[in-house]
């Protein structure tokens, strides 16, 4: 349990706020969180660090992702071809300087993991084994079996647990960013097991809080990810950027949208229309061959082939379900031996959710959303503007994904930069004054918790329903706001989520007591989603070409005289967020023409 | 099939209840509704106020076991239908104090984890260049326990468990027996002290339960039982060559 | 409720039933197989008397024998065999699979693990049946 300084009322009135006080705070435990407090805890053992999560750390959402980490490990392969590929799949979003430093750092943080007994797979003499992913030039994304994210998590959190300097905040929801004199003091949270909201004193924070997907109605992300960083930054003051580069993953089962990895495609799976035809030779990705080809047909990137699954859809050339359209991703011709060996959880998930056993039937997919390109603008320090703050994982937006996110970047992304960013937490925390909690601050969380009172706890007679509410935002995402866009569909949107964020005002609580709210943090979580989904539409509004996952039917060119630079969407006190462009940093590829399967 | 079915939760709010009782709720029997589906149907259009874990709905996460019908499992992987006509009864995790509704507290169970000291340790000061050299073979002999998702279905099955709330139980035995196994870890006669005491492996009593209620077939009750050989050896190799140290 | 307790929520810690292995038959299986272990001291408190029996002279075991003849010995004794075997089965089935997997340091299937036990109990028990039956 965190130490208890003491509890300070506000002008003797009953409203309490306990306060604590750390050197640096983390918000989320999932991988780019526990890697940042191990970073500090082992360089500086006298650091207190704090890390703060509304779930337990091995719930967070880096548990479920499959596929692998990638990191140059072959000797026929090169750092340089790792940033092309990188460089090119981002369509020339991605900043080269950032690239080249994530490039060059993973091979070495998957093995620091591999040290920490991170169970990778193995090639029979003993060394790490790597496969082929979408994308890649070359072979080297590392994985542990399907599970990659599974064991890395657990791996980082177990490593974790013999560092006393680090005190975990376990179920306790941030609700605001404390801000004075321009710079970062810490957070109020609320510790929902007893409801007590909780200021917690930091000289830095570093965000960790992962995606925003559940804005979206089809989604492989887990109820969590509801972007509550990105709109804790955001409403703090520090901008978002590239908002609107939404990543569909081609393949996600039609009803829950659980994510069948891209794995099963690398290791040979083949993606078939309703006459059984391998349609994605029809959208410039290749010619079909027997076994996977690199960087082509199958192991294209992931928004050409999401793009081209929906083009099936639109000629109609999909089947039809009851929750929608869908194709169909063939693992039969790998064989039983293959597929328990090295896609088991696959034919796992395929037998509890679907009542479909790959090894004789094909499965069932469509594109679902799955990560967010776009997030907390950082620097390659991971460094907001905002001072004390910093931003990591996939709430981060650094950027080396820029518009389209190769598969098996982001587990590399999380250990990259959250090293790097409890590195520059560090560094920044040496010549900052430590102060006690002023006043000015005690207010604040008292103003917060006088917030969360009055307009949720107490509050009664609210008619809207939170399900109904979160049901028309995610509606309105998808439809206007999907994997193609167009002015009008875009102003749509935008429209809705603002009638929308009116509406949330006068949202119906039925549980006001204080235990372990939980209808209180959907409520709280909704109100993130709206802010994070206002700047995801508005960012795609204003960005008026075509660009890797973001697709405009009106405005189907690349236009690298206006938008080689990111969109940088920052909170204004009345209307629409404000946009700015930020160029991309290039080093060594100029832009060029995103080819695969040629 | 009819298209409704009653779930029977169990609710406990400490702010007004001093013990839990049963509240029943209709909601709709569809075909590819899991029991999880069913619960946020509740919270979601009937009463808000209904509270229990969930996050990936993919059986990966871990957070949303329960009681379904006297029987732990967790509730995203758990096929409504199955239990057509109903009613289904869904509580609380047994053994486990209850915070609220199907909420219970984990703090017991997260010492224990970490009271095994469930991370890689090395005695010397060897690190490799590259990766430490680990053979698919080496890989396997500890991969299954490495399994675990930490949802404690398994001290909700262990009748130990319930009666013995020291007992370190299945899942925290499973990790330290993980970690002993994997062939870059040193810390062996480390755990061996913490794990060879009576709340240790010795109160099981190899119900075996815990290993037929695990979803992700870690068995923590092999883990257990080979460990109690493990431990025995040591034990006779202590007196046998008190002095000699392998 | 006063305010203090409003943070302080107090959880609910169930108390389990002393019958807690009645309520699945899972639990209760395990307790049959448990209270297995009586019924084998029993056989071994049988065995020492019989030992002691046939020590002490042909009137004595006759004795005994008469004892054991008797409907409500035979009745308990066939309870006995029952949770004996019950007791070897249960065993045979655990023991050699966490032997065996200690030993080979990978999974193998229960059956092939249990096997060898079994069969040596067949052969020793067609053994000891020839003998009984006079063919040795």
């Amino acid at each position: 349990m965190p130490d208890r300084s003491e509890v300070r009322t506000d002008n003797g009135s009953e409203n309490a706020v306990e306060t604590s006080a750390h050197d640096i705070l983390i918000i989320g435990g999932g991988g780019a969180g526990l890697r940042a407090a191990i970073e500090i805890a082992e360089v500086n053992p006298k650091l207190s660090v704090a890390m703060v999560s509304k779930v337990y750390p091995m719930r967070s959402h880096t548990v479920s992702a499959e596929g692998g980490a990638a990191g140059v490990a072959g000797k026929d392969d090169t750092l340089d071809d790792h940033c092309y590929d990188t460089i090119s799949g981002s369509d020339w979003l991605g900043d080269q300087d950032a690239i080249e430093y994530f490039v060059d750092t993973v091979p070495k943080e998957l093995l620091r993991l591999e040290h920490w007994g991170c169970p990778w797979s193995r090639e029979p003499d003993g060394r790490v084994a790597v496969r082929p992913f979408g994308g890649m030039k070359k072979m080297r994304t590392w994985f542990a079996s399907d599970k990659t994210g599974f064991h890395m998590l657990h791996t980082l959190f177990q490593t974790s647990l013999q560092f006393p300097s680090i005190t975990r905040y376990d179920e306790t929801f941030a609700t605001r960013l404390l801000v004075e004199d321009g710079a970062i003091r810490g957070i109020v949270a609320i510790e929902l097991r007893t409801g007590k909201i909780r200021a917690i004193q930091a000289k830095a924070v570093i965000i960790c809080t992962g995606g925003c997907g559940r804005v979206f109605p089809f989604t492989t992300n887990a109820n969590i990810c509801t972007g509550d960083g990105m709109a804790l930054a955001y409403q703090a003051g520090a901008p978002l950027k590239d908002m609107e580069m939404v990543q569909y993953h081609p393949t996600g089962l039609p009803f829950t949208g659980i994510l069948i990895t891209e794995a099963a495609r690398a290791e040979g799976g083949w993606l078939l229309n309703k006459d059984g035809y391998r349609f994605l030779q029809d959208y410039d990705l290749g010619k079909p061959t027997p076994t996977p080809v690199l960087r082509s047909m199958e192991l294209g990137p992931r928004d050409r082939v999401s793009q081209a699954i929906f083009g099936e859809f639109e000629k109609g050339r999909a089947f039809h379900g009851p929750y929608g359209d869908y194709v169909h991703l063939d693992l039969r011709h790998l064989g039983e031996h293959k597929i328990e060996a090295r896609l088991p959880m696959v034919r796992e998930l395929c037998l509890k959710y679907e009542n479909i056993d790959p090894i004789k039937e094909p499965i069932p997919i469509r594109p679902v959303q799955h990560y967010m390109m776009g997030g907390v603008h950082t620097d390659i320090n991971a460094a907001t503007p905002l001072k004390g703050l910093y931003a990591a994982g996939e709430a981060a937006c650094v950027s080396i994904n820029g518009a389209n996110r190769l598969g098996s970047n982001s587990l590399g992304e999380i250990l990259v930069y959250g090293a790097r960013a409890g590195r520059s937490a560090m560094q920044y925390i040496e010549g900052a004054d430590g102060r006690t909690l002023q006043s000015a601050i005690l207010t604040q969380a008292a103003d917060e918790e006088r917030r969360l009172e009055q307009q949720y706890l107490r509050k009664t007679g609210g008619t809207e329903r939170i399900a109904k509410l979160r049901d028309e935002m995610s509606h309105t995402m998808e439809t206007g706001c999907g994997i193609y866009r167009e002015r009008n569909s875009l102003v749509e949107s935008a429209n809705k989520i603002s009638e929308l964020k009116g509406r949330y005002a006068n949202v119906a609580i039925d549980d006001h007591t204080r235990t372990f709210n939980t209808q209180l943090t959907s409520a709280l979580e909704l109100g993130f989603m709206l802010e994070v989904a206002d700047t995801i539409v508005h960012s795609a509004l204003n960005r008026e070409e075509s660009r890797g996952a973001h697709q405009r039917r009106d405005f189907p060119k690349r236009d690298d005289n206006k938008y080689l630079a990111h969109s940088v969407v920052s909170r204004s006190a009345e209307g629409p967020p404000r946009i700015e462009y930020l160029p991309v940093v290039i080093t060594r590829w100029p832009p060029g023409e995103r080819v695969y399967g040629r | 099939m009819a298209d409704t079915i009653i779930l029977e939760v169990e609710r406990f709010h400490p702010e007004r209840d001093t013990e839990p009782s049963y509240q029943s709720f209709e909601v709709p029997l569809r075909a590819d509704w899991m029991v999880l589906d069913a619960l946020n149907y509740i919270k979601d259009q009937l009463d808000g106020s209904l509270t229990f874990r969930w996050s990936c709905r993919m059986g990966i996460c871990g957070s949303c076991g329960m009681m379904i019908n006297g029987v732990p499992k967790l509730t995203c992987e758990t096929l409504l239908t199955n239990f057509a006509p109903g009613p289904v009864r869904v509580g609380p995790l047994d053994h486990f104090p209850v915070v609220k509704d199907l909420v219970v507290e984990m703090d017991d169970f997260m010492a224990k984890l970490q009271k095994v000291r469930p991370w890689i340790v090395r005695k010397d000061d060897f690190e490799p260049q590259r990766e430490f050299i680990q053979t698919p073979a080496q890989l396997e002999a500890f991969h299954q326990f490495s399994l675990c998702i930490n949802c404690t279905l398994c001290y909700a099955a262990c009748p130990v468990s319930g009666l013995d709330s020291n007992f370190i139980g299945p899942a925290a035995i499973a990790l330290a027996h993980r970690y002993n196994l994997d062939s870059r870890d040193q810390g062996q006669e480390d755990r061996l002290d913490i794990i060879s005491q009576h709340e240790g492996i010795w109160d099981c009593t190899v119900v075996g339960e815990c290993s037929v209620v695990c979803p992700k077939g870690v068995d923590p009750s092999l883990a257990i039982q080979q460990y109690k050989l493990t431990a025995t050896k040591e034990w006779f190799k202590s007196f046998l060559l008190p002095r000699g140290k392998n | 409720m006063p305010q203090y307790m409003t943070f302080q929520p107090k959880p609910y810690r169930p108390r389990m039933s002393a019958y807690w292995y009645l309520d699945q038959w899972h639990y209760l299986r395990y307790a049959l197989r448990e209270s297995s272990s009586f019924f084998v001291a029993y056989f071994c408190v049988i065995t020492l008397i019989q030992i002691a029996a046939l020590k002490a002279g042909p009137t004595h075991y006759a004795h005994f024998q008469a004892l054991m003849r008797c409907p409500v010995v035979i009745v308990v004794n066939a309870f006995a065999l029952i949770f004996i075997l019950l007791h070897a089965v249960t065993w045979f089935l655990l023991v050699p699979r966490v032997a065996l997997r200690q030993m080979l340091n990978k999974p193998t299937p229960d059956l092939i693990a249990s096997a060898p036990n079994f069969m040596v109990w067949f052969g020793a028990t067609v053994i000891v049946a020839l003998f009984i039956l006079g063919v040795f």
